[in-house]
């Protein structure tokens, strides 16, 4: 029986190394630097690149950090500091409501309440929906990092005579604050690579746009919209898109990883 | 930490004359600080129940003409005929459960598995790891493994897998195992559900085994139990609740997983008995269909199914908490 448990973890592990030593086998002929640099070309010609939709993806990053930390952050420090209230136990459970959102409900709110009343589709629309799904994420990290600061260091900061916000602010805050940019970290690759919400906000584009008013190209889409097409030129910039993509989530989460190293470090003075 | 390169504590001028003097000045001075910081940290908390009222108000609002126009009936008909104008959305509640399902059927054994492995009998080089690799499954986008289901898996499925279901193991008689196999399937969503949804109940059982009292194990190995017999009879059950938690919060991923499925599951509003023909998922039908609905009713049914979906999910979540919960209690008490 103890053997089972042995071939339950190998078989668990087989799926992620199938996947991406397929992904790299895959991606790795079409990675080159016109990838980065080029615009998609149209059917039948070969070659060409993901540059609008590798800057797209970055651009909807920004705006979702925007709209998400900072109220993430905020909600974590209320319910770290309201332990036991009503409203904090209301709000823990209804963020955790909202962790477990289907993304494509995330997607056709933002359509509704973004898209529909502006008349099109539009960057800022598929930043902010992705920004409302880094929240949950935030708020618990933020919550559970500002809980393990110990209790001393606010009580001896009141004690010096410290206002409560300031103590909040620039003790608290500050000391939890490697592992708060691991969790915004977590939560940032974590809405990198979402597609459901984008479809019907941010869209797609297959040209060159930065306007965040207009709808705009995103990695995930355009690694979608080319798996589904029936050309074989497609299919491998989508694998290609595809390594890139899980690049740069691994990226930031090996980035994320540093970050809580250094809380070990040198990181409050 | 270095106090001289504080600032003032007190931003005030002389010495106070005594001590309660200086406590209270700094008490009445704080106020106005502090109301503001009390007052900005409970918008944020507070924008978080207001959101998903909005969210459910919009959504709410705009599936209502399908409602009142089907009533019960846009749950239970399983005629979704956009030319006709007539949406039942029960192939694709079918498709949803059904898809789900199998994922829960496969992944479950294999995910307590691992946990037991991890928490149980991993020589300590080996446990972080298969940990890490197992917990990496979560982190890859939804539309990899689509485009993985596409091009691997689902050629996988057509040439050794199929074939040896229905002839080696003669399932071919079985209505589940009936007529063609093109590819695109609820058996390629339901493989794909398992691999993502392994991550997440394999994550919450090893919390849980891990929260199972040491005592429960030594009192066990002291009567003489085997290993496995400590396991299976003093872990295990103390665990047991616990890991239907972990079960039901990764039923609760893929009820709700859109792209992966959508680009596997072959996107027909049929039910069919048959695990080999394509299907539709709540998910799915809205990925597939939003973006071109032609009219107002067919866009109201869309964003009716993203509302029974919603509610589904948080129901599944709201149990699966609630059990993980009170197994975190009982080995906290």
């Amino acid at each position: 029986m103890v053997s089972l448990t042995y071939i339950a973890a190998a078989l668990a592990t087989l799926p992620l190394i199938f996947i991406l030593v397929h992904l790299v086998r895959a991606g790795a002929a079409s990675i080159n630097p016109a990838f980065f640099m080029q615009m998609p070309k149209p059917v039948g010609e070969s070659g060409g690149g993901m540059a609008n939709a590798i800057v797209g993806t970055l651009i909807l990053i920004s705006i979702a950090a925007t709209v998400g930390l900072p109220i993430g952050i905020g909600a974590g420090l209320y319910l770290a500091e309201h332990k036991g209230k009503r409203l904090a136990n209301t709000v823990r459970f209804l963020s955790d409501v909202l962790n477990g959102l289907p993304s494509i409900v995330m997607g056709i709110f933002a359509w509704q309440f973004l898209v529909r009343p502006a008349g099109h589709f539009s960057a800022l629309a598929g930043g902010i929906a992705l920004g409302v799904m880094m929240i949950p994420l935030v708020t618990r990290t933020t919550e559970e990092m500002i809980r393990i600061v110990p209790n001393s260091l606010r009580e001896a900061a009141l004690a010096l005579g410290y206002q409560r916000w300031r103590t909040s602010l620039s003790i608290i805050l500050r000391t939890a604050l490697p592992g708060i940019v691991t969790g915004a970290l977590v939560a940032v690759a974590r809405v990198a690579g979402e597609t459901a919400p984008l479809l019907f906000t941010a869209f797609g584009n297959q040209f060159w746009s930065a306007a965040i008013q207009r709808p705009i190209a995103a990695l995930p889409l355009q690694i979608f919209t080319y798996a589904i097409s029936p050309y074989d030129a497609w299919h491998s910039q989508a694998w290609a898109g595809a390594l890139v993509l899980i690049g740069i989530v691994l990226v930031i989460s090996i980035a994320a990883r540093l970050a809580t190293r250094s809380r070990f470090g040198s990181a409050v003075d | 930490m270095s106090t001289d390169a504080s600032p003032p504590l007190v931003p005030g001028q002389a010495a106070p004359p005594t001590e309660s003097g200086d406590l209270s000045r700094s008490i009445a001075s704080s106020g106005a600080g502090d109301r503001v910081y009390t007052g900005l940290t409970t918008f944020f908390a507070l924008c978080i129940p207001l959101l998903l009222a909005f969210l459910a108000l919009e959504i709410g609002r705009a599936a209502w003409p399908a409602f009142s126009r089907f009533g019960l009936g846009f749950i239970t008909s399983s005629e979704w005929n956009v030319p006709a104008g007539r949406f039942g959305a029960a192939p694709a509640i079918f498709g949803t459960i059904v898809s789900s399902v199998i994922a829960l059927v496969l992944a479950t054994p294999l995910a307590i598995g691992v946990a037991i492995f991890l928490s149980e009998f991993a020589p300590p080089w080996l446990q972080q790891p298969v940990a890490f690799l197992v917990d990496l499954l979560a982190a890859i986008p939804s539309v990899v493994y689509g485009l993985w289901g596409i091009f691997v898996l689902i050629p996988l499925l057509r040439d050794p897998v199929i074939p040896f279901l229905r002839d080696t193991l003669h399932l071919g008689a079985t209505p589940f195992f009936a007529g063609p196999a093109y590819g695109p399937s609820m058996l390629a969503a339901g493989v794909i559900l398992a691999i993502m949804s392994l991550p997440y109940i394999s994550a919450v059982s090893r919390e849980v085994l891990r929260a199972v009292p040491r005592s429960q194990r030594e009192a066990a190995l002291a009567l003489g139990a085997t290993r496995w017999e400590m396991i299976w009879d003093a872990v295990l059950p103390n665990a047991r609740s616990g890991i239907i938690g972990g079960v039901i919060l990764g039923l609760g991923r893929a009820l709700g997983e859109t792209m992966a499925v959508t680009m596997v599951i072959g996107n027909r509003a049929e039910i069919s008995a048959s695990l080999l023909a394509p299907g539709y998922t709540m998910a799915s039908l809205i990925a597939n269909e939003f973006s071109e609905a032609t009219s107002d009713l067919h866009l109201s049914a869309l964003m009716a199914v993203g509302g029974v979906l919603f509610v589904i999910t948080i129901v599944v979540n709201g149990i699966a908490r609630w059990l993980v919960w009170t197994v975190e209690r009982g080995a906290a008490g």
